[in-house]
């Protein structure tokens, strides 16, 4: 039978705890925006409150947790996708979301991102990428752009970066995505799609610390910032395509990678059935 | 009719102690020599019901228990020193967070990859106070490989009941030592959990001050969706710096065990009625003391045995009511490592004794020769 009920219209107030309010983002932080695209997204996917559990890591990404009205877990730095691996596999009745950050999952959780990734274990990770250690007072991180000033850069950044996404997909995450805090409605359906996806999910959402980043490089108030990230990114008809004739080094937004590979838990689990069925039959 | 007399190696034992106590869940890293522990578990796992899973360091290892346990599954690891070393930090997070959770760590020298399938006891400190920040912590020390099953069982259940890490703590020799166990002797283990919330879902606390001082953990999908962070938090599980409740909120996890010592304390005395000399020892020191003791009483000395087999927390007063009711003049502590217990026995019988120390960190065992020779010279 179609499903005709109606769907009720997304209020972000309906998925925060409302008695962790207000908040302890900077103004015009990115983080915020990403957050509400995740809960949006969320609440489109029709994932029942109960049977969502949110992992985080440490900093200021990994706060974000504590607001949602849900199962959350604040973990230690580096480590929520091993947290989440464990709970996944134990209970493959809920729903695992992880929210990162680019120093807690490239640098500390390298090895982690990798090895989720290559498992394929039915998780979903959200990366806000800030290009800075936030929570710790804007020390350099690994996607920290060349030239930029950070704490720890303080004559600019001579460390190269790299692409988060490109190091998922070759890992064989499942399903794998980049999308803008400016396009916020597009970010909301990438989550969204990300969530849909049975194994592993990365998404990698370019975030803004204002505070911080923003103001040692000069690089104006939230607006002005989300819109020099837009302008990084490929124009929005192009997003997918791979051949665009100009602008060839622009990040690519949108679905990255997609793939079917069997999904870790779902595997182990058959695996499991099949030991003890030949037990029995034996 | 099954056979209850299996011969196992001590590793083996943990894990079917384990999975007998109903441990359902096992993420480890392979390191000598704790490796049996991981194997047997991936083996034996599936069979149940459970799941195992090999991660890409102990760090996702230890990250991954805490994850099963926190979804309501009674989970284990298993690893050897620098193993040991590489959990802390998560190891830390489950002290504060009061996951239940149980770690079996064989000894191996040290420090740095030290002797790795060689004997030693260097860990003892590091069971302890390997993590951050003031935490409780219980140790369990098997001294054969029957308790290493039982002790096992044991720490499933203290670690399920009182929210709290559990260390299973074998030297390479117990770990690696096979023995007849009577499986049916391990009386059967009761299917005991940790308190699940039931309660009204609003106004529940997640860390809730009861008078057990246990608060009832929410299971995710019951519906209380309560938040759990490493940071100093408040009944309600948020993160707090109220000076008064973030002291009540640490001081009540250490008061934890105080207030269930007598449940957690365990340790075997030989001899001791009226020993001039009292030997401390743990895993297969304890074994070559007990030989050592009766080597010396056919000599006519007289020497006892005192084996806390709670290494920590310390069971002190049993240690100072043996001595006390012994009169007991010497105190022998041999251990294979430069001086760890010894520090504890010192601090415990702060001056009721002299304390003597034999530290043994050649790679080789202590042997009941060597332990009694230095008894003799004690009590010349
Ligand atoms: C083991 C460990 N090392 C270092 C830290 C300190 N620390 C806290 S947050 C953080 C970086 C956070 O950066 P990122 O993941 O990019 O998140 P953001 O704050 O920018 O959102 C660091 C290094 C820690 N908490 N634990
Ligand atoms: S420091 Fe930066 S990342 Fe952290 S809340 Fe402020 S703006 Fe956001």
């Amino acid at each position: 039978m179609k499903d005709t009920t109606v769907e009720a219209a997304f209020d972000v107030n309906d998925w925060l705890r409302q008695d962790q309010m207000p908040h302890f983002l900077c103004p015009g932080c990115g983080h915020g925006i990403a957050l509400r695209a995740l809960l949006w997204a969320i609440h489109d996917a029709r994932i029942d409150k109960d049977k969502l559990a949110v992992v985080s890591g440490i900093g200021c990404s990994g706060r974000l947790s504590a607001y949602i009205d849900a199962n959350t877990f604040h973990t230690t730095h580096g480590r929520p996708l091993t947290f989440a691996t464990g709970l996944k596999l134990a209970r493959p009745d809920l729903h695992v979301i992880v929210i990162t950050g680019d120093g807690d999952c490239l640098a500390i959780g390298g090895n982690h991102l990798i090895h989720a990734a290559r498992r394929n274990l039915d998780i979903t990770c959200i990366m806000l990428n800030n290009e800075i250690y936030g929570m710790t007072g804007g020390q350099v991180s690994p996607t920290t752009s060349e030239g930029r000033y950070t704490s720890t850069t303080q004559a600019g950044n001579t460390e190269p970066t790299f692409d988060a996404c490109a190091l998922a997909a070759a890992a064989g995450a499942g399903f794998v995505g980049r999308e803008v805090t400016m396009q916020v409605l597009a970010l909301r359906d990438l989550i969204r799609q990300a969530l849909g996806h049975e194994g592993f999910s990365f998404v990698e959402v370019l975030s803004d610390c204002t505070e911080i980043y923003g103001r040692k490089n000069d690089l104006g108030a939230s607006p002005e910032m989300m819109l020099a990230k837009k302008s990084e990114m490929r124009p929005y008809a192009y997003r997918n395509t791979v051949d665009v004739p100009f602008r060839p080094n622009a990040l690519r937004t949108g679905v990255l990678s997609q793939n079917e590979r069997p999904e870790y838990g779902a595997a182990y689990r058959s695996m499991a059935a099949m030991i003890r069925g030949e037990r029995e039959g034996g | 009719m099954t056979a209850t007399r299996r011969n196992l190696e001590g590793n083996e034992a943990c894990a079917l102690g384990a999975i007998r106590a109903g441990c359902r869940f096992f993420a480890g890293y392979p390191i000598t020599p704790s490796s049996e522990v991981a194997e047997v578990m991936s083996r034996e796992l599936p069979k149940v019901g459970g799941t195992f899973i090999q991660m890409e360091d102990e760090i996702a290892s230890m990250g991954a228990v805490i994850g099963a346990s926190m979804g309501g599954v009674k989970a284990m690891t298993a690893t050897s020193g620098p193993g040991f070393s590489l959990k802390q930090e998560n190891l830390g997070y489950a002290c504060g967070a009061e996951i239940p959770c149980v770690v079996v760590n064989v000894m191996r020298g040290g420090p740095s990859t030290g002797m790795p399938t060689r004997p030693a006891q260097g860990d003892i400190m590091q069971t302890r106070w390997g993590t951050h920040g003031d935490h409780a912590i219980i140790v369990l020390a098997p001294a054969s490989v029957s308790e290493a099953y039982s002790e096992t069982i044991r720490a499933v259940e203290l670690s399920e009941t009182l929210r709290v890490p559990v260390v299973v703590l074998l030297d390479e020799v117990i770990g690696h030592l096979t023995e007849t166990v009577d499986l049916a002797a391990v009386p059967e283990a009761p299917e005991v959990w940790r308190k699940f919330a039931d309660g009204p879902v609003e106004g529940f606390e997640p860390y809730e001050v009861t008078e057990d001082m246990i608060p009832p953990m929410a299971r995710p999908g019951d519906g209380y969706r309560a938040h759990c962070t490493g940071l100093t938090h408040a009944p309600g599980g948020f993160p707090t710096q109220v000076p008064t409740v973030a002291a009540e909120a640490l001081n009540r996890t250490t008061d934890k065990l105080i207030l269930h010592r007598d449940r957690i304390e365990s340790w075997r005395v030989q001899d001791t009625d009226d020993a001039d000399l009292l030997i401390v020892a743990i895993g297969i020191s304890a074994r070559a003391a007990r030989q050592a003791v009766k080597d010396l009483r056919a000599e006519g000395l007289k020497v006892g045995l005192f084996r806390p087999v709670t290494l920590w927390p310390f069971p002190e007063d049993a240690l100072r009511e043996t001595v006390a009711k012994a009169g007991a003049k010497t105190v022998l502590v041999p251990e294979m490592n430069q001086g760890q217990l010894v520090l504890e026995v010192e601090r415990v019988l702060a001056g009721r004794a002299t304390v003597e120390g034999l530290g043994k960190v050649d790679g080789q065992a202590i042997t009941p020769d060597e332990i009694a020779a230095k008894a003799r010279e004690a009590l010349r």
